[in-house]
């Protein structure tokens, strides 16, 4: 058994099932007066963020405190890769203070497979983003957001995703919000599709298990949900799209477009949004889009990641992936 | 001087003979030599004898890395792994690239005695691709320099690699290029292909390579100049090189043991000790490669043999350093790769480090047939042994090789450099 | 699990069961004095049918609608280091909650206490009734805690080499409890 959450690839469709069933039941939680449970009192749990991100920082800290975990937050302050070290050292720092479990974030592609791999340290680790890796507690996030709008709070226990048709738009070569969304979709038994400019897929990504597009337009009326990928400005310097005007008219999601998608489809964005880019404010701001809800869902997914993988002696979730290495 | 009978050693993987070594040169080659008046008799029992290895491309790090590597350990490495010669990449600190230098390496290399060891210039100043460094003084100085070379960055400028290759002809020298394209790799951290995709590591396209080989085969062919080309690493390079032969253009190329066997997938554990430059590359260039050097269109192998210290390898991968070490596991890797899968025979294996690198790199004395008169460089090697790679074994300083715990077939056990053992029963002389 | 039931006897029939519910059910409206503020909270899994039926029951007697809901207590256990995490089960809440009331917890065998003692701490976090009591099917003895039932439907004096095991239509496909001898004596009531 594999004690780590590190990608959604090594999900099976049970662990995943599970996960996003567990979340349904701590997303209860939060309607109550006392938004607490002692799940995992006594244990420390560091948020280790080579990175900056406040958002998944906070959605992680406000999940280990519902469930009485205590939390320490280190903020790692790098500018571009930080030196090997430090990551090794300051793990090992951590788990000297007795920290039982670490939620890395980290700019290099990999640092949270190498912390659970390496021998440097014995705590389970959470990925919560790295490089242009994987981030998989926002793919069960989405997940759960999706299995709620698309199958229903009460009908989606104990079902994935099958037949539901998410298209995922834009940056997806830098994106580990795309890989673990392609991952575990899959998984779950969605079609997906991803729909960016040809510069900004992967080369390779043809071996993935989905379907690729380059016209957003004849994408959207197949689409159960569309998730709009955040487009960072410093793309259009390194010659990825020619201007921003071209990107928001070929790319970007705009109310007439969304008005092609069918009645019931949602507007995800995992944030932040660049407003006037992949999205317009009419769209953000519109009763489909799912933003805020995805943020609250976080927590709620987050608690059954942290609960599963940390509330018993070991985890109840099995990997594959990540064992044996 | 001393005499040595080596009894039954089959002679580049041939007929079992003995071979006698009087003081620094092969005295005697035929069947039921006598062992009169002999100081030390090897009995070879069936191993298989060859000129001693002759590597082109090895990084020493002295000076200035000297944590990782120094001339003594690299030449002592190189003994463990059956070479009698190596040249040593300019990449150091300060740049091999002035005569001051390459003495210093060159002279380092006689004093110790392991090895020799030829300095490689390098082919700007301070690596930094603008300005010629003084070839011709590095040419003229004791360490006599024939190869040059920036490895670990590539002569990107078409302009000054045009310059370097036209220079060089004054007095037969060859630039051997790390061909690399610096835009198409920035932020390149492996391969790309499906699995830099999935891993989210930056691609490492195949064409950052193969455009800058494709270009210097022509400028080499316009300027009437030899290029070689350091790593070729792709199936593609391959083909391109093989078109620049069957043109007539003047170019060798060398691969390395580490993309003669490993690919990408090994990426997928993030383990940096499988983080080279340039990166390892998919099942279907390394099969490539490996029929390259069969058929010739790849001349040589060369180790890459790039020592880092501990610290730079036990980190997540994008901090890590690129480099492996190679020397001491060379032979058995070109042994499974290439003569266990019928590719090449001994001989083959002789030609290909031992002969052609000494010939590109005019290694005088190396490189020899194992007959009378001949300098007495020679390697003995077990190709019956079977072993796991224990890096905690290695005579190098760094332990950074990507084959521990692997097993691995062959072991070499005697070196000789001008008839001294630098290496007997697999001791360290 | 179902090859160990098949040498256990029953102890409660179907019929048997239905009239102990049905007695409790009379005790409550007794006790708590038409059982006025009466909220039931079942205890995942068996607990929960039972506290539904006893709520039925309890309409049919008062002529109004009793409220009725689940309360998982997983989270709250003393042993949840001790085996890997289960499976969360619903707590459920009557929508007017639980403040002032007497809230009616509801599980199928009473043993050692601990998991009354996990509701307890349970109800703490979602409320504060006027008054806890305690409904069970049977009560097989063996406590490990100050705790006792208000309202017991079989007492039931048992070895702890034996197993007792409630089965109920809802979720077994009938109604019984059985009583039957531990394969390996050592190992856990269920």
């Amino acid at each position: 058994m594999m004690r780590h959450l590190i990608s959604a690839a090594d999900l099976t469709r049970d662990d995943a099932v599970l996960i996003l069933d567990t979340a349904e039941e701590m997303a209860r939680v939060a309607d109550r007066p006392i938004k607490k449970l002692p799940a995992l009192r006594g244990r420390t749990i560091c948020n280790l963020f080579f990175e900056d991100s406040t958002r998944t920082r906070i959605s992680f800290e406000a999940a280990e405190k519902r469930l009485s975990a205590d939390v320490i937050n280190f903020a790692a302050k790098g500018s571009s890769v930080s030196k090997g070290e430090s990551l090794k050292d300051t793990a090992q720092t951590l788990e000297a203070m007795g920290v039982d479990a670490v939620v890395i974030r980290h700019s290099a592609s990999g640092a949270p497979y190498r912390l659970a791999t390496s021998g440097w340290i014995d705590a389970p680790v959470i990925n919560a983003g790295d490089g242009t890796h994987q981030h998989p507690t926002q793919a069960l996030l989405d997940a759960f957001t999706m299995r709620r709008r698309l199958v229903g709070r009460d009908a989606g226990i104990g079902q994935g995703l099958d037949g539901k048709r998410v298209t995922l738009v834009g940056d997806i070569l830098h994106s580990r919000v795309a890989r673990s969304n392609v991952d575990l979709l899959h998984t779950l038994g969605a079609e997906v599709t991803l729909v960016a400019p040809p510069t900004l897929l992967p080369v390779g990504v043809e071996s993935w298990p989905c379907d690729v597009s380059y016209d957003l337009d004849s994408t959207l009326p197949k689409t159960d949900a569309v998730m709009m990928l955040r487009v960072q400005r410093e793309r259009m310097n390194a010659a990825f799209f020619p201007t921003e005007r071209e990107y928001s008219r070929r790319y970007g999601l705009d109310g007439e477009r969304m008005a092609k998608m069918p009645e019931h489809a949602i507007v995800m964005h995992p944030g932040p949004m660049v407003r006037g880019m992949e999205i317009t404010a009419e769209v953000a701001d519109s009763d489909r889009c799912t933003v805020i809800e995805q943020v609250a869902n976080g927590v709620h997914t987050r608690m059954a990641v942290l609960y599963l993988l940390l509330g018993g002696n070991e985890p109840a979730v099995t990997h594959t992936r990540t064992e044996g290495n | 001087m001393s005499k040595i009978l080596i009894r039954g050693a089959k002679v580049l993987g041939g007929e079992a003979q003995d071979v006698l070594i009087d003081g620094a040169v092969i005295a005697e080659v035929g069947a039921g030599l006598s062992a009169d008046g002999v100081d030390e008799v090897v009995e070879a029992d069936g191993k298989v004898l060859l000129p001693g290895l002759v590597d082109l491309h090895t990084h020493l790090r002295e000076p200035g890395r000297e944590d990782s590597e120094t001339v003594l350990t690299g030449t002592q490495a190189a003994a463990s792994g059956g070479y009698t010669a190596v040249f040593a990449m300019a990449n150091t600190f300060p740049v091999a690239d002035t005569a001051g230098v390459v003495e210093q390496v060159y002279r380092l290399g006689q004093e110790h005695g392991y090895c020799d060891v030829q300095p490689i210039g390098a082919v700007t100043v301070g690596l930094e691709g603008q300005k010629l460094a003084e070839l011709g003084a590095m040419h003229e100085s004791a360490a006599g320099v024939t190869v040059f070379s920036d490895d670990g960055k590539c002569v990107h400028d078409a302009v000054i690699m045009r310059r370097a290759l036209e220079y060089v002809k004054a007095f037969g020298g060859v630039v051997a290029q790390h061909a690399q394209e610096p835009r198409l790799t920035e932020g390149a951290q492996m391969n790309e292909g499906t699995v830099s995709a999935e891993l989210g590591l930056g691609g490492w396209p195949a064409v950052a390579e193969e455009s800058i080989i494709a270009r210097d085969v022509l400028l080499a062919e316009h300027v009437g100049s030899r290029v070689h080309i350091c790593h070729l690493s792709t199936a593609g390079s391959v083909e391109i090189v093989r078109w620049a032969k069957s043109r007539g253009i003047d170019v060798t190329a060398e691969v390395t043991p580490h993309h003669l066997l490993l690919t990408d997938e090994l990426v997928r554990s993030y383990n940096p000790v499988y983080k080279v430059n340039p990166p390892l590359r998919t099942e279907k260039d390394v099969m490539a490669l490996r029929e390259a050097l069969a058929d010739g269109t790849i001349d040589i192998v060369a180790t890459d043999h790039a020592p880092h210290p501990h610290e730079d390898k036990d980190c997540e991968w994008a901090a890590a350093a690129m480099g492996m070490v190679g020397l001491e596991t060379a032979l058995s890797v070109v042994q499974q790769t290439m003569v266990e899968t019928g590719l090449l025979d001994w001989a083959g294996v002789a030609d290909r480090m031992s002969v052609k690198p000494a010939e590109i790199g005019q290694a005088t004395g190396h490189g020899r047939p194992v007959s009378a008169g001949e300098p007495a460089n020679l390697v003995l090697v077990d190709a019956d042994y079977r072993g796991d790679v224990d890096p905690a074994g290695f005579a190098s300083r760094s332990r950074n090789t990507p084959y521990e715990g692997r097993e691995l077939p062959g072991r070499v056990t005697h070196t000789w450099l001008r008839g001294k053992a630098t290496l007997a029963d697999g001791k360290l002389a | 699990m179902d090859t160990q039931q098949s040498d256990a006897r029953p102890v409660l029939e179907g019929p048997d069961i239905e009239r102990v519910l049905t007695r409790i059910a009379h005790e409550i409206v007794e006790r708590a004095k038409g059982a006025e503020d009466v909220v039931l909270l079942g205890i995942p899994t068996r607990g929960v049918f039972l506290a539904r039926r006893l709520a039925e029951k309890l309409e049919d007697v008062t002529g109004r609608k009793i409220p009725c809901g689940s309360l998982d207590i997983t989270m709250y256990r003393d042993d949840l280091r001790m085996h890997p995490p289960r499976a969360l089960a619903r707590t459920e809440i009557p929508g007017d909650g639980i403040d002032g009331r007497l809230v009616v917890l509801v599980d199928d065998v009473l043993f050692s206490g601990r998991t009354i003692r996990a509701a307890l701490d349970a109800l703490n976090d979602i409320g504060r009734p006027r008054a806890v009591q305690l409904a069970v099917l049977v009560d097989r003895g063996h406590r490990e805690l100050p705790i006792r039932a208000d309202y017991v439907g079989k007492n039931l004096p048992t070895s702890l080499r034996e197993t007792v095991k409630v089965q109920l239509a809802e979720e077994d496909g009938r109604d019984a409890v059985l009583l039957g001898a531990k394969p390996d004596a050592t190992a856990a009531e269920q």
